[in-house]
């Protein structure tokens, strides 16, 4: 059984990553991920594992050296955050294209400008059609188990596919956490040694990252399309198969106190756990408070959400970036966008908090729940707590 | 799949689009897309070779007499060839139609 300690939680993810005995990492330091950067470069220079880190002059370099080594049939780790995630924008696509399992692990933070180092989802919600699968941690343990898990979910034949794991920056990542650490045997069993679907090697010639002419491009992106939506069954089992092995459940939409509730938070990543104090705080004056957090970004579990909405009559959707000049947050267009074929279904209110770092609060999201139970804000989307 | 020369299906398109059968590129004529082609004057050609050396394509090679010639289902029409060659040997021609 794995060990019970106090972890920062970057250097938990990166001991995570150590476990699944990645076999090459490229990654350039950025806060809020540097530790990550530095731990998995410790890992290396102490040959706790039989890899290589490649430093590389950029976050485009590093998720394109990530693509070769996986290419060339290596496990492979990769991290960054905000600008970092952004440069690597134009690579991520090509990931997943090629249908590489390539591990990420994301520091969310605001993107510039102005220029801001602290927590948001600013940086993540603009890749979310690059064709990986997005989960979203809310503390120390998720993102930690959520490492191992996303090795065995991208390295199935039947998703091959990059993984991504979010966990919020500072918030998580300069946390330290009391965690329970599996111990190798453990990762061992649930994760067996990697067996490419290809690989680059003179013996047994293969083109990958081929050109594609207008007469397979559509056919193309539809495989790659019902790879990532098929993944979501993977997923599933995957999480299963932990809950057995581990004793710690994890689902695509994770509920707290939804069934009889009348208004329900959404919320994605760390602030869940303030989300679910607020719940409890709200019962205790009444008010049937729920909240709905979502672990699974891509593949969308619709499903999972269409079940998890009902009875409930105000749904209060959080988002921790603004689509600037859109219908709401990203999250919450989303969920309308899931819902609106549903005969019944809640009333959405849609709630922008938490932007490059601003704190928020059990007392802010009782007031969002008590807010949005009169079923309207005065404006389409709030950008709650701002001043003016 | 690896006997297909073109997927039908989006269901047949392999993971990643990966070929496994080696220098499948070359059944590929990108000739087709050529306007102009070099024609070569064997009396200015003085076999120094740069048109072999500088063409993108990799499509020129020597005959048996050290000349030069462009393989015209690889050869794009970019006149890289004709513009190195220093001794004016060759000729951009308008493809016909």
């Amino acid at each position: 059984m794995g060990k019970r300690i106090g972890m920062e939680v970057a250097v938990a993810a990166s001991e995570a990553a150590a476990l699944c005995r990645f076999d090459m990492a490229a990654v350039y330091p950025i806060t809020p991920q540097s530790h990550i950067a530095e731990h998995l470069s410790d890992i290396v220079n102490d040959g706790r594992v039989d890899a290589s880190f490649m430093t590389v002059e950029s976050e485009h370099s590093a998720l394109s050296a990530v693509i070769g080594a996986s290419a060339a049939g290596a496990r492979v780790i990769t991290a960054t955050s905000s600008q970092g995630l952004m440069y690597m924008n134009e690579i991520m696509p090509i990931a997943s294209g090629m249908r590489l399992p390539i591990v990420m692990l994301v520091a969310n933070r605001a993107v510039s400008s102005p220029i801001n180092i602290w927590n948001d989802h600013s940086d993540i919600m603009p890749m979310r059609d690059t064709g990986w699968v997005t989960f979203f941690s809310d503390n120390g343990q998720e993102a930690v188990d959520m490492v191992i898990q996303a090795y065995k979910v991208a390295e199935r034949r039947d998703v091959m596919l990059p993984v991504n794991v979010m966990m919020d920056g500072f918030q998580l990542t300069h946390m330290v956490e009391p965690l329970i650490m599996p111990d190798q045997e453990e990762v061992d069993r649930f994760l067996p040694p990697l067996v490419p679907y290809a690989t680059l090697h003179p013996d047994k010639p293969v083109s990958m990252g081929t050109l594609g002419m207008p007469d397979i491009f559509t056919e193309s992106q539809k495989s790659k399309d019902v790879a990532l939506i098929n993944s979501i069954s993977v997923i599933r089992e995957v999480w299963k198969e932990w809950e057995e092995l581990f004793g710690r459940k994890y689902e695509p939409v994770q509920t707290y106190l939804t069934e009889d509730a009348d208004v329900a938070l959404v919320t994605m990543g760390s602030m869940g756990e303030t989300a679910e104090v607020a719940v409890d705080e709200l019962r205790k004056e009444g008010i049937k408070a729920g909240l709905i957090k979502i672990k699974l970004w891509r593949p969308f579990p619709f499903e999972d959400l269409k079940n998890a909405v009902k009875g409930i009559r105000v749904l209060a959707v959080t988002d921790r970036a603004v689509s600037f000049g859109g219908p709401g947050g990203p999250v919450c267009s989303e969920i309308r966008s899931a819902l609106y074929d549903e005969p019944s279904r809640p009333v959405i209110v849609n709630y922008i908090i938490g932007l490059g770092g601003r704190d928020v609060q059990v007392a802010d999201f009782m007031t969002m729940v008590k807010k949005a139970a009169a079923g309207k804000l005065s404006e389409p989307y709030e950008y709650y707590g701002v001043r003016g | 799949m690896a006997d297909k020369k073109w997927p039908e299906t989006w269901q047949e398109v392999n993971p990643g689009c990966m070929v496994f059968r080696p220098g499948s590129a070359s059944e590929y004529h990108t000739g087709s897309w050529r306007a102009k082609r070099p024609i070569w004057d064997k009396a200015k050609c003085i076999k120094c070779g740069l048109c072999y050396i500088y063409c993108p394509e990799g499509c020129i090679t020597e005959d048996a007499d050290g000349f030069f010639e462009a393989n015209l289902d690889y050869c794009k029409g970019c006149g890289i060839c004709a513009k190195e060659c220093w001794t004016g040997a060759i000729k951009m021609a308008n493809e016909e139609g």
